[in-house]
């Protein structure tokens, strides 16, 4: 775990020194989702007895704990690997592989929790009903932990920045609008509803939203996401394993 | 006593082209040794194997006796690299970038703190410590990635092309930080396509064209197997021809003996003339 805090305290270095600046960049497009979704299309909405604002919240959370933690780790170590090649200064030094993966994904972490944490006081004072409890951060935790895992894969499968482009179109832009963010699945037709099932940040607006608004928790979710976050974990390892020797 | 690198039967394919082929090489302890080759030789291939960051197709590399292949994470220590390409943390400064390295070399605080400012000295960038890496120039750049490289105390130090895009004022610098590194104890491997920078650094060089060395010595028999006195004929506008003598009587006797409508020059050769004549020959197919 050392050796992961070492390549975690690099980042945050970097971190702390434009801080402020990824802050405000990052809570931009929530707080667009939120006036454009939330006031905007949702004005007057009334989902069984919960405001649209207050259903949309938990929601566009846990997308910002999804686009934060995903480029937090897996676009920064894409540049460090293809532009920047530092990455290779870490695969030459003497640490064991994990340690690297873990330290590479951690910083995503850190700025997932970090946007998440921001956008979720400016939030609060919108609409202060909501739930905050530690099932709610257990599941934003897990969320994180899933999607700087799955932007470390995806880092190390690219083979340019053109590929991580690619794959925020054709992966993470998707799941923005159909992961159960904007609208309730109850919504939608059967078959659908099953194929938005598929996609892990179904599982984190579904967790996310029932802790928020104090409801039985679906802790099915929670074990898929798990599962998810253990996926893309074996994956990074197995990738990592074949870039090194 | 086991050598400081030892290289035998290395091969390396990509898409079924050989990018290093059968390579057998083997370097002392304390030597400084340059890897000479025209682009695309293999030079960085190599080095990345030796490495760690390249898996070869077949063949064995020893590294103070540590199997490359077998034992990654014990040879880790045993190196130092200075890359090709600035592999600095831009995100970081100077001082910063080495404490990252010294924390993933398990160098306790205290160590690490008097470790840098030491190396920070011994490159003369003490001053510039604090700098982030674009805000300084690019020798600047090329000296802490070298003391970056040397803050575990490597027993061997690997310089891919450690003067490329550097003023010759700067490039001094790094070589007499080189040789200083040298006489101190590092083995040091450098490979670069400047020749007079092999020619001014290294005790033995190796020339390696298309995957395979071609020819290894010292500059000096390099030169005397070649020829220590070069003829250089203007052929009127037809190009330079190029012949070799051991002394000066010899070469003397036979620009007496042209027709006397070229340009002639007489010199001592030196190992670019080597390098090209050894790797013009493979690739024109005989030039004399």
């Amino acid at each position: 775990m050392i050796d992961a805090y070492s390549i975690l305290w690099a980042d945050l270095v970097a971190l702390k020194r434009r801080g402020p600046r990824y802050l405000i960049t990052t809570l931009v497009s929530p707080i667009l989702y939120l006036v454009a979704f939330g006031w905007g299309l949702g004005r007057g909405i009334n989902l069984n007895g919960t405001s649209y604002l207050e259903f949309v919240i938990p929601g566009i959370i846990a997308l910002t704990a999804m686009t934060t933690s995903f480029n937090g780790a897996g676009t920064r170590l894409n540049v460090d690997r293809l532009y920047f090649k530092s990455f290779d200064e870490c695969l030459m030094a003497p640490i064991g592989l994990t340690s690297l993966l873990m330290g590479k994904a951690l910083i995503g972490v850190v700025r997932g929790l970090m946007s998440s944490v921001a956008f979720l006081i400016v939030a609060l004072l919108i609409s202060p009903h909501i739930h905050i409890g530690p099932q709610f951060l257990l599941g934003l935790l897990l969320t994180c932990l899933t999607f700087a895992f799955l932007g470390v894969l995806a880092a190390l499968l690219a083979r340019s920045h053109e590929d991580m482009a690619v794959f925020g179109s054709l992966i993470l832009m998707p799941m923005t609008f159909l992961g159960g963010t904007f609208f309730s699945l109850s919504q939608v037709p059967v078959g659908l509803k099953y194929a938005l099932y598929i996609l892990p940040l179904t599982h984190s607006s579904l967790f996310l939203r029932a802790a928020a608004l104090d409801q039985p928790l679906p802790w099915g979710s929670f074990l898929i996401l798990l599962a998810f976050l253990m996926a893309f974990l074996v994956g990074g390892m197995m990738t990592l394993k074949k870039i090194s020797i | 006593m086991s050598k400081m690198i030892e290289i035998s039967g290395l091969n390396k394919n990509y898409s079924g082209k050989k990018v290093i082929d059968g390579l057998d090489l083997e370097i002392d302890h304390g030597e400084l040794f340059g890897f000479l080759g025209p682009n695309g030789a293999g030079k960085t291939t190599a080095i990345r194997i030796l490495t760690t960051l390249t898996k070869p197709s077949s063949g064995r590399v020893l590294i103070n006796g540590i199997d490359v292949a077998r034992e990654p994470a014990s040879v880790k220590s045993e190196f130092g690299i200075v890359q090709q390409h600035l592999s600095l943390n831009r995100d970081l400064t100077i001082s910063e970038n080495l404490q990252l390295h010294a924390r993933l070399h398990h160098l306790s605080k205290k160590e690490r703190n008097q470790r840098i400012a030491d190396l920070l000295d011994y490159v003369e960038l003490s001053d510039h410590a604090d700098y982030l890496i674009d805000d300084v120039s690019g020798g600047m750049k090329r000296r802490a990635m070298i003391a970056r490289a040397l803050i575990h105390r490597p027993k061997l130090l690997f310089l891919d092309e450690p003067t490329v895009g550097l003023d010759a004022q700067t490039r001094r610098k790094v070589w007499d930080l080189i040789r200083r590194m040298n006489v101190e104890g590092t083995t040091v491997f450098l490979t670069t396509h400047y020749i007079e920078e092999a020619e001014a650094l290294c005790q033995r060089v190796g020339v390696l064209h298309h995957g395979r060395i071609i020819a290894i010595g010292s500059p000096l028999s390099l030169r005397e197997k070649l020829g220590m006195i070069a003829v250089e004929m203007n052929l009127n506008g037809n190009g330079t021809e190029y012949k070799y003598f051991p002394d000066r009587v010899q070469a003397a006797q036979f620009i007496e003996g042209l027709p006397g409508t070229e340009r002639v020059v007489m010199r001592e050769s030196n190992l670019e003339d080597v390098f090209i004549e050894l790797t013009g020959q493979k690739v024109l197919g005989g030039v004399t």
